[in-house]
């Protein structure tokens, strides 16, 4: 999966050759955000795209400043923000990161520098009726995946049965909002107004569902320079020149002035620890067999599609005419020669205003005419590698085309073809995990939440590989036992 | 004494691309007559055979079968092809059974789904013709558990299952020794006796003269000589068949 690889490009920072001339400390503050997260935290600058603006580049700048360090900025996926900073791959991630206590638990924290509200978002027709989240009990609520807002939804879930629908970005949500395929949007006040100005289609609850932060954070055992970043905050703060930078970016407001006043007040803000340890792996057991159940039935259901349509396509290269031919050879190589991830998007948001599919049925269709393509290439290879005496021997009987493709023709290409279609089934299962990003919450998924929660990849990628291993195993057992009848007979 | 004609093969001519198989081919087969048709590699008798059974598009001339005539001109569909796929019956040179059904299924597959025949019939018809063929004991194997002259005699079973009028048969004898190629040969007699034609490509000359009534030898995709099998071989009449004979001598017989 994409965003699991934690795919880090250095973006080219302005003053890079500048000479190691100070004697003091000449690295860089390397700070990661993610300018896919957008405005006004961190995005690509459109008059300058290699560069970086918004109040946390701001921020950063005022920290590298304070340091008397040239910054850096390292562009990370946001969810891998967390993995990124203990591997060292910078040294603070500041991008909207959200103060929750495991991740006080597990990393070091720099003080609040702005506090935000949860709100509700929903469509203008619903406001009367979906005012709080206990209105949104069986609806759909959609948020970013790993947030502070998707733990309040898991846990409104067990309470309310409310359906929480995470998302990878938070541009989405709220066009899946306006188009009808979730109820309401639970996330930052910052993120929704900013969605509201763009796109507009849906208005935000005045009351907030709870109150958060955003921090800098810093690998475990940087304790040193969150100490100095944090005496950096507080003096900005008391100066007036983060207010500056949030009036800037039109983030500031009067929840803000008591949060800064009260911060400032504090002398020494005791950094808050919490205890809370990771929970035992048997918790976690049931959501990701469940998970693991969703990812077979997805698997399923599309190399069931895949078989289908795969075949109706070879038959089609095989005996149908030039053009149809044409046609079906263009189809094989363009789904071929894209990527499914591509497929996928167009086909949940490229086409979401010609037709809504629901996010499963959409995976469905995604993953299995993708599949179709190479399915319809072994079979038509298949097809072709049945020997033509066969075919004669079949017409000396009196079989017509259609018996002799039922009757002798697929029969044997089916045996042909075999072997390479359990690997495109034990290939489709591993990638059935890109549906995640259309919504789909599946195994490798659920593992990415689970391991998340417990700040570690080990115990639950261990799991996550036993599963995976647990269904693709018997399957080529499976296909090994059929074959090895076949060929003894 | 008149015998009714089954095949009648008139000026027929065939090529591939622009290369000529077959110049002007004529020939007959009479009802209850074995016709061996005979020539060095390459002599076009494996294309007059599959000619004949519309596996190969001629370009002149006729072939007739019973009612049935075969024109010039692309194979027709194979739904226009039924009275001539009920006529004829088709030997390959590899016995090409079919590998995914057992040797009685092999038999079976036309009575039932060409004829039509519930498949209990079929059943007794394809069991029937294994066991004048000496094979109903196998009639449960698949054809790779068979050996060659088994697969060879399932092919037969499975290529009279039609009842067909004409039986082409395309190197019989090439992969069998001397004792199943005496087996085989009886078999075809009793076939003919029947009233069946059978015309049966080979190089086989012991062969054809101890099983052929007659014998037409094929040169270069001309007949360079027929008659009985006993005069031809015999007193060969033109070099074709000399230079068949000669290979006899020098090679061993039976030989591909």
């Amino acid at each position: 999966m994409l965003r699991l690889i934690a795919v880090i490009s250095v973006v080219a920072v302005a003053a890079c050759q500048t000479p190691r001339a100070r004697v003091a400390d000449n690295r860089p503050f390397r700070w990661g955000g993610d300018a896919e997260g957008g405005a006004p935290f961190v995005e690509a600058d459109a008059a300058d795209p290699s560069r970086v603006r918004g109040f946390d580049v701001e921020i950063a700048g005022l920290l590298a400043h304070g340091l008397g360090r040239r910054e850096q900025f390292v562009q990370v996926a946001y969810v891998s923000i967390e993995q990124s900073i203990e591997r060292g791959d910078f040294d603070a991630g500041m991008s909207g990161v959200e103060d929750r206590p495991e991740l006080r638990a597990r990393h070091a924290l720099s003080i609040p520098y702005y506090e935000f509200r949860e709100v509700l978002a929903v469509r203008p027709s619903d406001a009367g009726r979906f005012r709080t989240l206990a209105d949104l009990a069986k609806h759909r609520v959609a948020t970013l995946g790993e947030t502070q807002a998707y733990r309040i939804l898991v846990d409104e879930q067990a309470k309310t049965g409310l359906v929480p629908v995470s998302y990878d970005d938070d541009v989405h949500p709220y066009a899946d909002l306006v188009s009808g395929r979730v109820d309401a949007v639970l996330l930052d006040n910052v993120i929704a107004e900013r969605s509201l100005r763009k796109t507009g289609g849906f208005v935000i609850q005045p009351e907030a569902v709870a109150i958060g932060h955003y921090v800098a954070v810093l690998a475990h055992a940087n304790t040193v320079l969150r100490d100095s970043i944090n005496d950096i905050l507080r003096a900005r703060i008391r100066d007036g020149s983060l207010e500056k930078i949030f009036r800037t970016w039109q983030v500031w407001n009067d929840d803000e002035a008591r949060f800064f006043a009260r911060t400032a007040a504090e002398a020494n803000s005791s950094v808050i620890s919490d205890t809370r340890s990771g929970q035992s792996p048997i918790a976690y057991l049931p959501s990701l067999l469940r998970a693991a159940l969703i990812t077979l039935l997805l698997s399923c259901l599309a190399m069931a599609l895949a078989v289908t349509a795969g075949a109706g396509i070879a038959a089609a290269r095989v005996y149908g005419s030039p053009v149809v031919r044409g046609l079906f050879t263009a189809y094989v190589e363009v789904v071929r020669g894209t990527p499914v991830l591509l497929q996928l998007f167009v086909l949940y948001y490229g086409l979401s205003s010609v037709i809504r599919l629901p996010a499963f049925a959409a995976a469905v269709l995604g993953l299995g005419l993708n599949y179709a393509a190479y399915e319809a290439e072994i079979y038509r290879a298949a097809l072709e590698a049945v020997s033509r005496t066969q075919l004669e021997a079949a017409r000396t009987l009196g079989l017509s085309e259609f018996l002799i493709f039922r009757l002798v023709r697929a029969p044997q290409a089916l045996r042909l073809a075999l072997a390479p279609m359990t690997n495109d089934f034990v290939a489709l299962l591993k990638d059935s995990s890109l549906v995640s990003v259309i919504t789909v919450v599946e195994l490798t998924k659920q593992t990415a939440i689970y391991a998340t929660n417990v700040g570690s990849w080990v115990v639950p990628g261990i799991l996550c590989a036993a599963v995976y291993l647990a269904m693709s195993l018997p399957l080529s057992r499976f296909a090994r036992r059929l074959e090895q009848r076949w060929s003894a007979t | 004494m008149s015998t009714p004609t089954t095949l009648l093969v008139r000026d027929v001519q065939l090529s591939r691309g622009a290369r000529p198989v077959l110049r002007s081919v004529s020939l007959d087969v009479n009802a209850g007559e074995i016709c061996a048709l005979m020539g060095v590699s390459g002599a076009g008798k494996s294309t007059v055979l599959r000619a004949i059974a519309a596996l190969e598009p001629i370009n002149a001339g006729t072939i007739a079968v019973g009612d049935f005539v075969l024109r010039a001109g692309p194979i027709p569909r194979e739904l226009q092809l039924r009275a001539l796929r009920r006529h004829v019956g088709f030997v390959f040179q590899t016995p090409a059974l079919f590998e995914h059904m057992t040797a009685l299924e092999n038999v079976m597959l036309a009575p039932v789904h060409t004829l039509g025949w519930p498949s209990g019939q079929a059943d007794e018809v394809a069991r029937r013709l294994l066991s004048s063929l000496g094979v109903v004991a196998r009639a449960d194997a698949y054809p790779r558990q068979l050996s060659g002259g088994e697969a060879q005699r399932v092919a037969i079973a499975r290529a009279l299952a039609l009842d067909p009028t004409l039986l082409l048969m395309d190197e019989p004898t090439s992969a069998l020794d001397p004792a199943r190629r005496g087996a085989l040969g009886d078999s075809l007699r009793a076939l003919a006796n029947d009233g069946r034609g059978l015309l049966i490509a080979t190089h086989d000359v012991d062969f054809a003269r101890s099983y052929a009534d007659r014998v037409i030898v094929l040169h270069q995709g001309q007949i360079a000589e027929q008659g009985m099998a006993t005069t031809v071989l015999s007193s060969p009449a033109t070099d074709a068949t000399r230079e068949l004979l000669r290979g006899v001598n020098e090679e061993r017989p039976g030989q591909v």
